[in-house]
């Protein structure tokens, strides 16, 4: 362990060695060379990684980074901004996620997506987690998925004697698990948060990281965050990524990716270690 | 068929059912222009806007008479209702307390969408009843359309001042209503300008108003607004409900010197709006 | 031990003249103004009440069902009138809603950058062509049209439906109305629903989006339902305007008081049977019972806009309202 490190994750030394063997794991998303670009500014260039199955692997670095625009690669949500460019190959249990024959409907489908700031829309909560499923034509049985979306993400016992009522009179946090049920309704595999908790209070933020936790058994969960030590309380694995300026422009780089107590405690890379350490950031 | 299938065709047929819909509006729009277009250019000469309408029975004329007298109403009429409408904004941005704020803006509301005919049997019933048709009356009629649509677009471009300024100008000490003439109502002239553009534009394009008050004039060209003034819609409306072709053909004629008005001065407007709306918003 | 008060480094009250008495002047011309819009609106319902005094009290609201219209016998009725407006307002407004609806979905969702811009300016312009210019190329053009391409069409397929009866040689009658009503209203409604959809904020649709839904069921599942208060509110404006509108068609409507199933043959609006009596000079009786159509006209266009607004400020699901 280096002296100089100054958060101080719970570690637990058998899962530390579990977690850092990843080439037991089967590989969900394999992104190789990864290059995105808007217009003439590149977001990232260049980034390798492989996502396992039913580990939390989380994104960290400074804002600006890019690290919204690759969770969004993941479930193409990139393609509704005009003018992204996006070059390298992203491979979804083996198969191409961009190919030309593929539909980005079905794509989002499968792999779900949770957003920065709760959306829920307005319709009552069981319509929100109802909506999905029937329109995606999971009709049979809809109250029974959405009673177990809503027991997934940790909200039926606060919610269940007021189904009908709009959802947008929940509290943030919340709101916020409802967007969880909501996306877990569809039965997606993979699960991407952009900065889930960043709105939330520290109540709020930790039921949703005990959430997280109980939502890797069934699903892959890949999770954006700026904040440091939520990484380290809930991410089996960690990717920094960083800002890489060259002669004229400035894009986002993997500068290291690794079991989460490794990245934390010893990291490889000299960037990565300023900023776990708060030396930038 | 799949569900997921079914649900892409679906989409597909909707995205079509939506793009055939905006080319039947563009469709439509392009139809009547060229119409317009292709009719009256025929009659368009310069003898047409340098001569009065021909009289009865013989051919040629113009529509110097109808011309003048649209310009001098429209004109009589901006007069009337600038000064009002834009006071009137300049109330509800400034002045109204929030009881007296919300009926005045219902009722601007309510004028900007009466029925063009009924305000056109008002002023009938106001200053025509009991003595002639007359200028005066017609451009009334027209100033009371106009009103609303000034009144409204004064208002946004006010509302789009920030109020840093105006705080700035009181914290100097300057007096309100030099504030509101010295800062406010200087830096909103080009929205004022705009909107009163467009009111024009519609002001000139509207029959209903004038058929009570201003629709029975002679074959020459005068400019005495106590009488009624010769005006191109009443004229265009007149000619298209004889069964005489040749004045078809000057009907097209007019209304095609009419709506390239129209459409110029309402393009030229929404871009000078935008263009200071953008500045503002810096 | 407080010291004598110093003068005031503050400029004494005396700048009442360009000061208090310039903020007053200001105040009261603007309100001035401002009172004039209410006392305009007052007035026209007034003088319009007023002067239809003689038909009402001859007629009673007995005016509003009954049937004839005769100058001669003094006898006077609004329902022919009435008939031809609830008609021809009321297909009108079946044509356009969907046809403005999804323009301004195409506008707001569909169309490529260039083309939004270039595409809703011009749907703009179509609500700009003079009322008068509308109906000139109605009379000539789209009711001959009508006549002979698209009535026959209708009555040989459609013609057990008692709307669609046999066609006129003309086409004045209240289909060509509509057609033109039907071209007045959709750009209004268009440009509304589009300012409506581009308001439903992104991530709202990106939340629907992420779930795997498509575009459409987007649309039906979150854009439409977030906006259905402002389209209500839309659709009854251009309701009012299509009742209203005097000019176009009376030059299209070909005039008279029959009340029947077909949409072809020649009628009256309440708007067009006043514009078309402005030739007559009428006095007495008739043009009071004139006005009364206008009152009745009135107080139509006063509901219609009402209710619009009404309905946006109270019903906006966005809003968190039920």
């Amino acid at each position: 362990m280096t002296e100089s490190f100054t958060i101080a994750p719970v570690i637990d030394v058998a899962q530390v060695r579990k977690d850092a063997e990843p080439d037991r794991r089967e590989v969900v998303f394999d992104i190789q060379g990864l290059t995105v670009n808007y217009g003439r500014l590149t977001a990232i260039s260049g980034v390798d990684l492989q996502i396992y199955r039913n580990v939390i692997t989380a994104i960290i670095g400074p804002s600006g980074c890019g690290k919204s625009t690759f969770i969004r690669c993941l479930n193409r949500m990139n393609d509704l901004v005009p003018g992204t460019r996006i070059d390298g190959q992203i491979l979804y249990q083996g198969a191409d996620l961009y190919a030309s024959g593929v539909d980005p409907v079905d794509v989002r489908r499968r792999i779900g997506m949770v957003f920065q700031k709760a959306n829920p829309f307005p319709k009552s909560i069981y319509d929100n987690v109802g909506w999905g499923p029937r329109v995606l034509g999971m009709r049979s049985d809809l109250d029974e998925r959405v009673e177990k979306a809503l027991r997934s993400a940790a909200l039926w016992d606060e919610v269940k004697d007021r189904l009908k009522k709009n959802a947008l009179s929940l509290s943030g946090g919340q709101q916020q698990r409802l967007c969880i049920a909501r996306a877990i309704a569809v039965e997606p595999e993979v699960l991407l948060l952009d900065e889930p908790a960043s709105a939330l209070d520290p109540i709020a933020t930790s039921a949703i990281e005990d959430l997280m936790h109980e939502l890797k058994r069934d699903y892959t969960l890949v999770i954006v965050t700026h904040n440091m030590q939520q990484a380290a309380r809930v991410a089996d694995l960690t990717a920094f990524f960083s800002l890489e300026a060259d002669e004229n422009r400035r894009s986002g780089v993997l500068v290291e990716y690794d079991a989460t107590s490794k990245i934390f405690t010893n990291p490889s890379d000299q960037r990565t270690e300023d900023y776990v350490t708060g030396r930038f950031g | 068929m799949s569900r997921y299938r079914r649900r892409r065709l679906v989409n597909r047929a909707m995205e079509v059912v939506a793009s055939l819909a905006a080319l039947v509006a563009v469709a439509v729009l392009a139809i009547v222009v060229i119409s317009v277009a292709r009719r009256g250019a025929g009659a368009v000469s310069w003898d047409f806007f340098t001569k009065p309408q021909a009289l009865f029975g013989q051919p040629g004329g113009g529509i110097a008479n109808a011309l003048v007298g649209t310009a001098l109403l429209v004109l009589l009429a901006t007069a009337m209702a600038l000064p009002v409408g834009v006071l009137t904004a300049i109330y509800l941005t400034e002045f109204a307390p929030r009881r007296l704020a919300v009926p005045i803006q219902v009722v601007i509301d309510v004028l900007a969408g009466l029925p063009t005919i009924v305000i056109g049997i008002f002023v009938y019933a106001l200053l025509v009843i009991g003595h002639t048709q007359s200028g005066y009356a017609g451009a009334f009629a027209l100033a009371v359309i106009m009103l609303p649509l000034i009144a409204r677009a004064t208002q946004e471009v006010l509302l789009l001042v920030p109020s840093t300024l105006r705080e700035a100008s009181l914290a100097l000490g300057v007096r309100r209503w030099r504030t509101v003439l010295g800062v406010i109502l200087p830096s909103s002239v080009g929205g004022i300008l705009t909107g009163t553009v467009l009111a024009v534009a519609r002001a000139s394009g509207e029959t209903a108003p004038l058929l009570f008050t201003s629709s029975i004039f002679g074959n020459s060209v005068q400019t005495d607004v106590t009488k009624p003034l010769a005006n191109i819609p009443v004229l265009i409306f007149n000619y298209s409900e004889q069964p005489d072709p040749a004045l078809h053909k000057q009907a097209w004629a007019a209304a095609l010197v009419l709506m390239a008005f129209v459409l110029v001065a309402s393009l030229a407007a929404k871009g000078l709006l935008a263009r200071s709306r953008r500045k503002l918003a810096r | 031990m407080s010291a004598a008060p110093t003068t005031s480094p503050f400029q004494a009250r005396r700048r009442w003249l360009g000061g208090r008495l310039g903020d007053l002047t200001l105040h009261g011309i603007t309100l001035a103004a401002a009172l004039a819009s209410l006392l305009l609106v007052g007035a026209i319902v007034w003088k319009i009440l007023e002067l239809s005094g003689d038909s009402f009290h001859r007629f009673g609201f007995g005016f509003i069902t009954a049937r004839a219209w005769d100058p001669v016998k003094l006898v006077f009725g609004a329902l022919p009138f009435v008939y031809g407006t609830a008609v021809s307002s009321l297909v009108a407004l079946l044509i356009a809603t969907p046809l403005a609806i999804a323009i301004g979905l195409y506008l707001s969702e569909l169309a490529p950058r260039g083309v939004r811009g270039v595409v809703g300016s011009l749907v703009e312009l179509l609500a700009a062509i003079p009322s008068v210019v509308l109906g000139l190329w109605g009379i000539l053009v789209l009711g001959p049209f009508l006549a002979h391409h698209v009535e026959p069409f209708l009555h040989s397929t459609l013609g057990f439906i008692p709307l669609f009866g046999d066609p006129q040689q003309t086409g004045q009658g209240l289909f060509t109305a509509a057609v033109i009503l039907t071209i007045m209203i959709v750009p209004i409604v268009a440009s509304i629903s589009r300012e409506l959809f581009l308001g439903v904020p992104t991530e709202l649709e990106e939340g629907a989006l992420a779930l795997g839904a498509t575009r459409w069921e987007m649309v039906r599942g979150v854009i439409l339902p977030a906006t259905r208060s402002g389209i209500a509110a839309a659709l009854i404006l251009g309701l009012g305007r299509a009742v209203g509108e005097a000019i176009a068609v009376t030059q299209v409507i070909g005039g008279g008081t029959r009340i029947g199933w077909s949409l072809f043959p020649p009628a009256d609006t309440l708007a067009s049977k006043i514009a078309s009596s402005y030739q007559g000079a009428p006095s007495g009786l008739e043009a009071s019972s004139l006005l009364y159509l206008a009152a009745i006209l009135l107080v139509l266009g006063l509901i219609a806009n009402l209710v619009a607004q009404v309905i946006v400020r109270r019903f906006d699901p966005l809003r968190g309202a039920r």
